[in-house]
């Protein structure tokens, strides 16, 4: 037993009851429906931008890349352009590299002796399971977006052919949500089982994971097992997002809307305030987004202080006389 | 069966279980890092382990091993244990170990020989036991080794003292000569050289 | 009598394992660097000058020291984005624990530099975020006492600032800077180690750590000829703080008394010698090497702005800096923008091959590899690989020039050509994922011996693999710290490998005009098979 996951567990279940029973029971639909998505999202815009303003407030004063290649100097030596850019381009591919195909966590190979030889291998199932994560949950969103546009547009439409593609059972599964709920389950394992990350390992870290497969666990029952009525949430969404916001009266709307619903506004309003930044802050860190130039171009450091050191004058008055008897030239004779 | 094919028959289950107490004196969160015995250059402690408790188990089983070869063998571990935080008892405890990891492993059959193997199983515990005490010789010349790095240090620091005070200056001629091969180029030393202020 | 096995075995098998935040740094003896003296404090008139030690209950902090504390982890919030940025983002993936040599030698689960930077975070979560404020140990955040300062010093006397968890994290996350900004805070309670202010007070006033004066350097130089001539015949004739001359050369202060540095040093001169470089040293600039850099960002500058304040002096056109490790990361990351612009100098152009360098053209820094790799490609140099036949090499690419450069191929450029046998070492622990040496950032200190030859065992480990897989023998290297704790590790772990800087090869390689024939290498040992004579009859 742990605080740290208990704590973060026991969270979520009490924020999906919350909403159940505040809809189910209480009739509280508009406060759950209307009133917390709306907060949620401004909560989030808002603190998402500070957040990414107060890093920006900071400034960079040292041009401090994590080199991983080689640097440019003579021409005939070959530079790594990506790893060690000396370019904005450069800086560019390796930030996208390392934004959308996570190259740092890519770089986990191990080498070991097998039969006298050096062999290598891909310890990869950490970054496998971070690409499945961030994708399945972009997908995800992606789809989304047809509850909240109206026409839909054909984008989605081809994301959702791609997503079901394997074309099973009816409605049809959608890989995303399953790859979600797998992927998320596989990183908190990773937190539980492994000692060395279950020692490091928050509240902070497991709350969003708890959080986010009470998402994809309520998402995947609306969808497969409860079958919610599709037409009233589209109706519920249309008026979030035209600013017209209404509970759908004629239908009923399944208490587990309301806890998916809530889950996901609660995953909104703690995104600026936590960890999860880390969507922001991979721009800027000044490890990765700068060029290593700083031979070649003069980086500013705006608050660059003026300190006396210890100058040419102050060490030959110090050692005069012995540097004259070594025959060491001096500015002035004693 | 003699003793010597029963360790043969459960060598890999011994030697493993003798390896999981080496990585269980170690902190719970370094467990997996040091049993991935995959990646042996991220994970020198746990390679090292594995490959000297396999030679010297293999060692022990031969006849007429010399203490030569098991020392070899012992000591890229024990070295390792040396500069490890434990005490001397601490650092070598998982040679003992052995005794039981042998007597556990072969229980069944060790009653149901009776007391046939009761003599051979003896021989083997003073073997190990003579191990222990190889291991106690590489234990004590790593820490000496150590020391000597230290001492090294302090002696080549007070020589730098007294060139700063000057003493060694006081002796005009002489000075210069023994400047350059006692202080500053070889400190004074054979090729052991030590940290020194660098960079 | 029984001792529970458990206890002999000094196995751990409590549960839960406390948390963390519970567990207290260990003060034990060998286990903490030495305190700063009073007298280097005071030099540097930095603050809470006093007679303590890490044994201490009491470590006679000043009255209000959170406060200071505090103050000071705001003022530093708000001038670096990196550690803004750094306290927040970390999602503890753990894809760094397994990266950092100090966790690979130890098992100590703090030297995770995730965890590492916990400590800090911590803190950070207590005073500067809600979450922090509110939740408490739940959202990681704990009171800062005066243990949370104890452990910061066992800890942040435990990184080499190395880098090589940066290079893994998928935000980029440095250890390197968190660790410093740590130092920094420590240093304004007046906690601050004896090996890294000693030298950083003797290169204020003197010019180098070691606080050799200006006579001695000289000194020491001409002995270094004296040596030269014996094995060349020829007399070298270096200039000291000579006005005019079109290069300054600096380098680490290590080369200049410390072996194996030593006989890179002769190396250079011999390859100036060589080519008839315009160039001289200084006394005053007399350190390439910069314990600043392991101070605080300001004791950096001030030592660093030596080397063009001289410069300047001297009237130069631009500078070569010699083999060193963090002396380059200053040169490279800071240099420019701390103590620049360097608008007196000319941007470098060899004097030998005419290249310009356009990766030094506002700096003005050349490093000595890029300078002789260039002449090595234009055959400007008379070599001969042969007389290195006797050894095996291996290139060590040191933490600073691979993580904070990339200086990965001049060196290996020049190692080819001036021997025959070269074999890298495996690929995860060489170039940017090389090992840390165990014990760069000034931890190259005696009293935690053991605690470097810990950190310094999969750097060993790899070099034990390719001497007894190709029988290497020679350690190359371009760092003076390096050249100052390898040999030990090498005796250590690895006995039958030697270390040697770079130049050293190259001296042994170069031919002078003039020269007689060589019998002797740099070290005055006998060439092996040098030519046959005088060696037969040793049998």
């Amino acid at each position: 037993m742990n605080v740290q996951y208990m704590s973060a567990l026991i969270a979520v279940v009490v924020l999906g009851f919350l909403a159940y029973i505040g809809t189910e029971f209480l009739g509280l639909n508009s406060l759950f429906g209307i009133f917390i998505p709306y907060l949620a999202v401004c909560f989030f815009l808002v603190g998402a931008i500070l957040k990414v303003m107060k890093w920006a407030k900071s400034p960079v004063p040292f041009r401090i890349p994590t080199t991983c290649g080689q640097q440019k100097s003579l021409d005939w030596i070959e530079q790594n352009k990506i790893d060690n850019p000396s370019t904005t381009p450069g800086v560019i591919a390796r930030m996208f590299f390392e934004v959308l195909l996570f190259r740092s966590l890519f770089r986990n190979t191990k080498a070991g002796i097998k039969e006298g030889k050096i062999t290598y291998e891909w310890e990869i199932f950490l970054w496998v399971g971070a690409l499945a994560f961030h994708y399945s949950f972009l997908t995800v969103l992606v789809r989304h977006m047809r509850f909240f546009l109206e026409p839909v547009p054909g984008l989605i439409g081809i994301v959702e052919t791609l997503d079901g593609f394997f074309q099973v059972g009816t409605p049809g599964v959608l890989l995303s949500g399953v790859v979600l709920l797998g992927a998320v389950l596989f990183l908190l394992s990773r937190r539980l089982l492994i000692p060395q990350v279950r020692y490091i390992s928050l509240m902070a870290d497991y709350f969003p994971l708890f959080l986010i497969i009470g998402i994809a666990g309520t998402g995947i029952y609306m969808r497969y097992f409860a079958r919610v009525d599709v037409v009233a949430i589209k109706q519920l969404a249309m008026s979030l997002v035209t600013l017209h916001p209404a509970i759908p009266q004629n239908v009923t709307v399944s208490g587990i809307l309301y806890v998916h619903l809530f889950l996901v506004s609660v995953l909104f309003a703690y995104f600026p305030l936590s960890k999860l930044m880390h969507m922001g802050g991979v721009f800027l860190s000044p490890t990765r987004n700068l060029a290593n130039n700083s031979r070649m171009e003069r980086h500013i450091n705006p608050w660059n202080p003026d300190l006396k050191f210890h100058t040419y004058e102050a060490y030959e008055n110090d050692f005069r006389e012995k540097m004259i008897e070594a025959g060491l030239p001096v500015e002035k004779e004693a | 069966m003699s003793l010597v094919k029963l360790l043969e028959k459960y060598r890999s289950r011994i030697i493993d279980e003798w390896f999981q107490i080496i990585i269980a004196t170690y902190p719970p969160e370094a467990k997996k890092l040091f049993s991935n015995l995959k990646d042996s250059f991220n994970n020198p402690v746990g390679s090292t382990a594995i490959k000297s408790m396999t030679e010297v188990f293999d060692l022990l089983l031969k006849d007429g091993d010399s203490p030569d070869t098991l020392k070899k063998s012992l000591d890229p571990l024990v070295r390792i244990r040396a500069v490890q935080e434990f005490t001397p008892s601490q650092a070598l405890h998982f040679i003992v170990e052995l005794k039981r990891v042998v007597r556990d492993s072969l229980e069944r059959e060790l009653k149901e020989a009776g007391g046939s193997l009761q003599e051979e199983v003896g021989a083997f515990e003073s073997q190990i036991d003579t191990l222990l005490l190889i291991g106690f010789d590489i234990y004590m010349g790593c820490r000496e080794q150590i020391y000597s790095y230290k001492a090294n240090h302090v002696k080549e620091r007070t020589l730098n003292l007294l060139k700063k005070a000057n003493v060694l200056c006081e002796v005009p001629d002489v000075g210069t000569e023994i400047i350059p091969h006692n202080v500053y180029k070889n400190g004074g030393f054979d090729n052991t050289k030590t940290s020194n202020k660098g960079d | 009598m029984t001792i529970p096995r458990e206890e002999m075995l000094k196995i751990d098998n409590t549960p839960p394992r406390k948390s963390w935040m519970e567990v207290p740094p260990d003060f034990s003896k060998g286990k903490f660097c030495y305190p700063s003296q009073i007298k280097a404090l005071e030099y540097l008139k930095m603050p809470n000058p006093r007679e303590w030690s890490p044994t201490d209950e009491d470590w006679k902090l000043p009255p209000n020291w959170q406060e200071i504390i505090h103050k000071g982890f705001k003022e530093r919030l708000d001038k670096y984005r990196s550690l803004k940025v750094f306290m927040d983002v970390c999602v503890r993936c753990g894809a760094c624990a397994d990266k950092c040599h100090f966790f690979i030698g130890t098992g100590d689960p703090k030297n995770m530099p995730v965890l590492r930077a916990e400590l800090l975070r911590s803190i950070y979560r207590n005073d500067f975020t809600l979450a922090g404020k509110i939740l408490g140990k739940l959202a990681g955040a704990r009171k800062l006492t005066t243990d949370v300062i104890k452990e910061w010093f066992s800890y942040f006397y435990q990184c080499t600032e190395c880098r090589r968890c940066s290079v893994f994290c998928p935000y980029g996350i440095d250890t390197a800077e968190i660790t410093m900004m740590a130092r920094e805070l420590l240093h304004l309670l007046g906690i601050s180690i004896h090996w890294i202010m000693d030298p950083v007070s003797n290169c204020t006033r003197t010019g180098n750590h070691l606080g050799i004066q200006p006579q001695n350097f000289k000194e020491i130089i001409e002995f270094f000829c004296d040596d030269i001539e014996e094995i060349t015949g020829k007399r070298i004739e270096p200039s000291f703080n000579r006005k005019g001359a079109e290069i300054l050369f600096v380098t680490p202060s290590g080369d200049a008394f410390a072996d194996p540095g030593t006989y890179s040093f002769m190396g250079y001169l011999m390859l100036f010698e060589a080519i008839g470089l315009d160039y001289t040293l200084s006394t005053y600039a007399s350190e390439g090497g910069n314990f600043g850099l392991f101070t605080s960002s300001d004791m950096m500058k001030k030592l660093n702005a030596k080397m063009y304040h001289e410069a300047k002096r001297l009237g130069v056109k631009y500078i070569i800096g010699g083999e060193c490790g963090h002396m380059w990361r200053v040169i490279n990351q800071y240099m420019d923008t701390m103590n620049g612009p360097a608008d007196f100098l000319e941007v470098p152009k060899s004097p030998i091959t005419g290249t310009v360098f356009e990766n030094a053209k506002s700096t003005k820094m050349v490093h000595i590899a890029e300078f002789t790799a260039d002449l090595i490609k234009h055959n400007k140099l008379k070599l001969d690989p042969s007389r290195n036949d006797h050894l095996k090499v291996t290139f060590h690419d040191s933490c600073n020039p691979s993580r904070a450069m990339g200086l990965l191929e001049e060196p290996r450029y020049v190692i080819k050509n001036v021997c025959n046998h070269f074999y890298d070492m495996p690929a995860n622990t060489i170039r940017e994922n090389t090992f840390c040496c165990g014990s760069g950032s000034g931890l190259n200190t005696e009293e935690i011996m053991e605690l470097r030859l810990r950190g310094g065992l999969p750097r060993a480990n790899a070099v034990k693999h390719v001497h007894e897989t190709f029988g290497v023998n020679m350690l190359a290297c371009v760092c003076a710290i390096d050249r100052a704790v390898l040999p030990p590790l090498m005796n250590y772990w690895v006995p039958g490998v030697s270390v040697t800087g770079l130049h050293e090869l190259v001296g042994n390689a170069l031919i002078l005009d003039g020269e007689i024939e060589r019998t002797l290498n740099l070290r005055m040992e006998d060439l092996p098979g040098a030519e046959g004579e005088g060696n037969d009859d040793d049998e």
